[in-house]
C-alpha cells in the first residue's frame, strides 16, 4: 500500500515537472516567433517607405539614378528572401540593403536643397527610426533565441526538448561579407 | 537576459518583506500598548489595523494612481503626428524592449527636463516628458532616456514603489500616533488612563515602544531609499543594454541633471522621474539625505565606462556598479565631476565597434554633424552647435582642427582680439575695445568667438588645458 503511494507521487510529482518544462520551452519558442515576426514587420515597413524616398529625392538628385537602382534591386532581393522566410537568406539580403541605403544618404549630403525639403527630412526620420526598428527586433530576436537555445541545449530542459524535438533556432547575423561592404567613411 | 534583473528583484523584494515586518510589528506594538491588558489580543488587532491600512491605501493607488498623476499635470497624448520623432523613439525601444503593449506617450508643458513612467498595471502604461526634454535632447540622447523608463516599465518598478511608498506612509503615521498617544495618555485626567492608553505598562516597556516609534520610520525611509536607488542603477543597466548604447544616456543625465526640476512632483512619482526632482542639484550621495536617486555623477561614471569597454552587458554594469561604489571613496566628489565631460566626449567618440557605427556616422553627418580623425585614430563627432575650430582629441590631448566652414574664419584675421580664460568653469567678464560694453562669459560658453554687441568686433576665446 504505502509502496504504490509513493509510487504514484513519484509520477505525479514526475508528470508536474514534464508539464512545467514543456511549457516553458513551448512559452520560450513563441517569444521567439513573436520576435522573428516583428523583424518581418519592420522590413516590410521599411520596403514601403524606400519608394517614397526615391521618389521625393529624385527631382533633386538627376544624376545619381545608379545609386536608386542598387537601392531599388537590394529591396527587390530582401523582400523575395522575406517571403521565403529563410533566417539566413534575410540576414544578408537585409545586409545588402543596409549598404546600399547608407550608400544613398551619402549621396544626399551633397543636395543641400534636398535636405530643405520638409518632406524629404520627415521621410528621413522616418527611415532612421525604421532602421534602428530593424536593428532592436533583430536584438530583441536574438536575445530571445538565446534563451531558447539555451533551455534546448541545458540540463534538464534538453530531455524534454529531444523528446518532443524542440530544434535550435538560427541567430538573425549579418555575414562577414556584407559587412565589409559597408561603406566607410573619411571626412 | 534578464536573469539579473530576476535576482536583483528578489533583493529589493526581501528589502520590501522587512519593512513589512516593520511596519507590522509596529502596528503590533501600538495595539499592545493600548490594549495593555491585554496585550495579545491588542497586538493581534493592532497588526490587523495596520495591514488593513496600508491595503486601502494600496488599492486606490492601484487603481487610480496614474490617472491622477497625469490628469492633474494636465499631460497631452503625442500621436504618431504631434511628435513624430518622440513617437518612433518610444515604438523602437518598446520593440527593443519586447513588450507586448506599446505604453501611451504623454507630454507636459514645462521647460524643466525630465521624464517619469507610469502604469502599475502592465496593460496600461504610460512614459511622461515635458516639453523641455524633448526640445534640448538629441536623438541618442531621448533614447536613453526613453529607454531608462522603459525599464522602469519592464521591472515592474512602478508596481513596486508604490507599493514600497505606501508603506512608508503607513509607518510614518502609525508611528505618528503612536507618539501622540504616549503624550495624551500622559498628560491626561485619571479617568481616561484607567481606560486605556499607555499607562498599563511597565515604564520600561512604555520606554521601549516610544523608541520604537521614534526609530521605525528612520528604518523605513532607510529601506525605502535603498530599494529607490537600487532601481534606478538597474533601470540604467537595462536602459544600456536595450540600447547598447550608455553613452547616450550618460550624455542626457548630465543635460538633465543642471534643470531637472519641475513643478508637478508629488511622493509617490519623485521615484520615477528619471533625474529626482525635488533634489535638483543637491548632494544627494548617502540614504539619509532623503534622495529616490543615486547622484547623477555616479550614474554617468559607470555609463560612460560602461561605453568604454566596449560591451554593453549587465554583468559589465553589475561590475562596474560594485566598483563605483565601493571605490568612491577614493575619489572626492569633485574630481569625478569635473572629469566627467572630458569622459564623455572622449567616449562620443567611437571604441563601440560595430558595423552599425558606420552608418549611424552617415546618419550623423547628414544631420549637420562634423566628423574628424584624430591622428591616433579616434573619430571626434561634434554636434552643429560646436563652433570651435580645433578640438582636443580625448585620447592622444593632441590639438586637432576642425575642417569646413571654420577654418576659413581663422585665415581672415592677422590681428584679431584674443581673450585668455583663465578658469572655463566659472563666470568671467571683460571689456571690449570700444569700451561700450562687457563681454560676460558663462561657465558653459565653450565657443570659438564672442561677438560685441555694440562694435560687432569679434574677439576669439581661447581656453586653458
Amino acid at each position: 500500500m504505502t509502496f504504490l503511494v509513493i509510487f504514484l507521487v513519484v509520477i505525479v510529482v514526475c508528470a508536474l515537472t514534464l508539464f512545467v518544462m514543456y511549457n516553458k520551452l513551448v512559452g520560450l519558442r513563441n517569444i521567439v516567433r513573436n520576435s522573428w515576426s516583428q523583424i518581418d514587420v519592420q522590413l516590410k515597413r521599411r520596403f514601403d517607405l524606400i519608394p517614397n524616398l526615391v521618389e521625393t529625392a529624385k527631382g533633386y538628385m538627376k544624376h545619381e539614378s545608379e545609386t536608386f537602382i542598387k537601392v531599388t534591386e537590394a529591396r527587390a532581393q530582401a523582400m523575395s528572401a522575406i517571403s521565403k522566410g529563410d533566417v539566413k537568406e534575410v540576414g544578408a539580403a537585409a545586409a545588402n540593403l543596409d549598404s546600399a541605403l547608407a550608400k544613398m544618404m551619402l549621396t544626399f549630403e551633397n543636395y543641400p536643397e534636398l535636405k530643405a525639403n520638409q518632406n524629404f527630412l520627415a521621410l528621413q526620420e522616418e527611415l532612421t527610426s525604421t532602421e534602428n526598428k530593424v536593428a532592436f527586433a533583430r536584438q530583441a530576436y536574438n536575445d530571445a533565441v538565446m534563451g531558447y537555445n539555451n533551455a534546448v541545449e541545458m540540463f534538464p530542459t534538453n530531455m524534454v526538448a529531444a523528446m518532443f524535438s524542440f530544434k535550435q533556432s538560427d541567430f538573425f547575423e549579418i555575414e562577414d561579407k556584407a559587412e565589409k561592404q559597408a561603406p566607410k567613411v573619411t571626412f | 537576459m534578464w536573469e539579473l534583473i530576476r535576482i536583483n528583484k528578489r533583493k529589493s523584494l526581501f528589502v520590501l518583506i522587512l519593512m513589512f515586518i516593520l511596519m507590522v510589528s509596529l502596528s503590533g506594538t501600538i495595539g499592545a500598548g493600548f490594549y495593555s491588558f491585554d496585550w495579545v489580543k491588542g497586538m493581534l488587532w493592532g497588526a490587523l489595523i495596520g495591514i488593513l491600512l496600508w491595503a486601502i491605501q494600496s488599492a486606490v493607488a492601484y487603481f487610480a494612481g496614474d490617472d491622477i498623476v497625469l490628469h492633474f499635470n494636465m499631460a497631452v497624448v503625442v500621436t504618431p503626428e504631434s511628435y513624430p520623432q518622440l513617437y518612433n523613439i518610444v515604438e523602437e525601444m518598446k520593440i527593443a524592449a519586447g513588450l507586448a503593449v506599446m505604453p501611451e506617450i504623454y507630454i507636459i508643458e514645462s521647460t524643466g527636463m525630465n521624464a517619469f513612467a507610469t502604469g502599475i498595471r502592465p496593460e496600461k502604461t504610460a512614459i511622461c516628458v515635458t516639453r523641455g526634454l524633448v526640445e534640448n535632447l538629441d536623438r541618442d540622447e531621448l533614447q536613453g532616456v526613453i529607454a531608462h523608463e522603459m525599464s522602469h516599465i519592464l521591472n515592474r518598478d512602478v508596481l513596486f514603489m508604490t507599493f514600497a511608498g505606501v508603506m512608508l506612509g503607513t509607518i510614518t503615521m502609525l508611528s505618528n500616533i503612536m507618539l501622540r498617544g504616549t503624550v495624551f495618555a500622559n498628560s491626561g485626567n485619571r479617568r481616561s488612563r484607567k481606560k486605556g492608553g499607555f499607562s498599563g505598562g511597565h515604564p520600561v516597556m512604555i520606554l521601549i515602544i516610544l523608541l520604537f516609534a521614534i526609530v521605525a520610520p528612520v528604518l523605513a525611509r532607510i529601506f525605502y531609499f535603498t530599494i529607490s536607488k537600487k532601481r534606478e542603477y538597474l533601470a540604467d543597466a537595462s536602459a544600456a543594454r536595450l540600447t547598447r548604447y550608455p553613452i547616450g544616456l550618460a550624455s542626457a543625465l548630465q543635460k538633465i541633471a543642471k534643470h531637472s526640476s519641475v513643478d508637478f512632483v508629488s511622493k509617490i512619482t519623485a521615484p520615477m522621474f528619471i533625474v529626482n526632482p525635488q533634489f535638483a542639484g543637491a548632494d544627494e550621495d548617502s540614504v539619509f539625505s532623503g534622495s529616490t536617486h543615486p547622484p547623477v555623477y555616479k550614474r554617468i561614471a559607470i555609463l560612460t565606462q560602461l561605453q568604454h569597454g566596449g560591451k554593453v552587458s549587465l554583468e559589465n554594469y553589475q561590475k562596474l556598479y560594485e566598483k563605483e561604489l565601493s571605490t568612491s571613496g577614493l575619489f572626492s566628489k569633485t574630481t569625478l565631476e569635473s572629469d566627467k565631460s572630458e569622459a564623455v566626449r572622449a567616449e562620443s567618440t567611437g571604441k563601440f565597434t560595430e558595423s552599425r557605427t558606420d552608418v549611424a556616422d552617415v546618419i550623423l553627418a547628414n544631420t549637420g554633424f562634423k566628423i574628424v580623425t584624430c591622428e591616433c585614430g579616434l573619430k571626434i563627432k561634434l554636434p552643429p552647435s560646436d563652433l570651435r575650430m580645433k578640438v582636443v582629441c580625448p585620447r592622444c590631448r593632441k590639438e586637432v582642427s576642425v575642417s569646413g566652414q571654420s577654418t576659413a574664419a581663422t585665415e581672415n584675421g592677422g590681428d584679431e582680439l584674443v581673450f585668455r580664460r583663465k578658469n572655463k568653469n566659472s563666470w568671467e567678464s571683460f571689456p571690449c575695445q570700444c569700451g561700450k560694453f562687457t563681454f560676460q562669459l558663462s561657465p558653459l560658453f565653450r565657443g570659438t568667438y564672442a561677438v560685441c554687441k555694440r562694435c560687432k568686433t569679434k574677439v576669439r576665446i581661447e581656453y586653458p588645458e
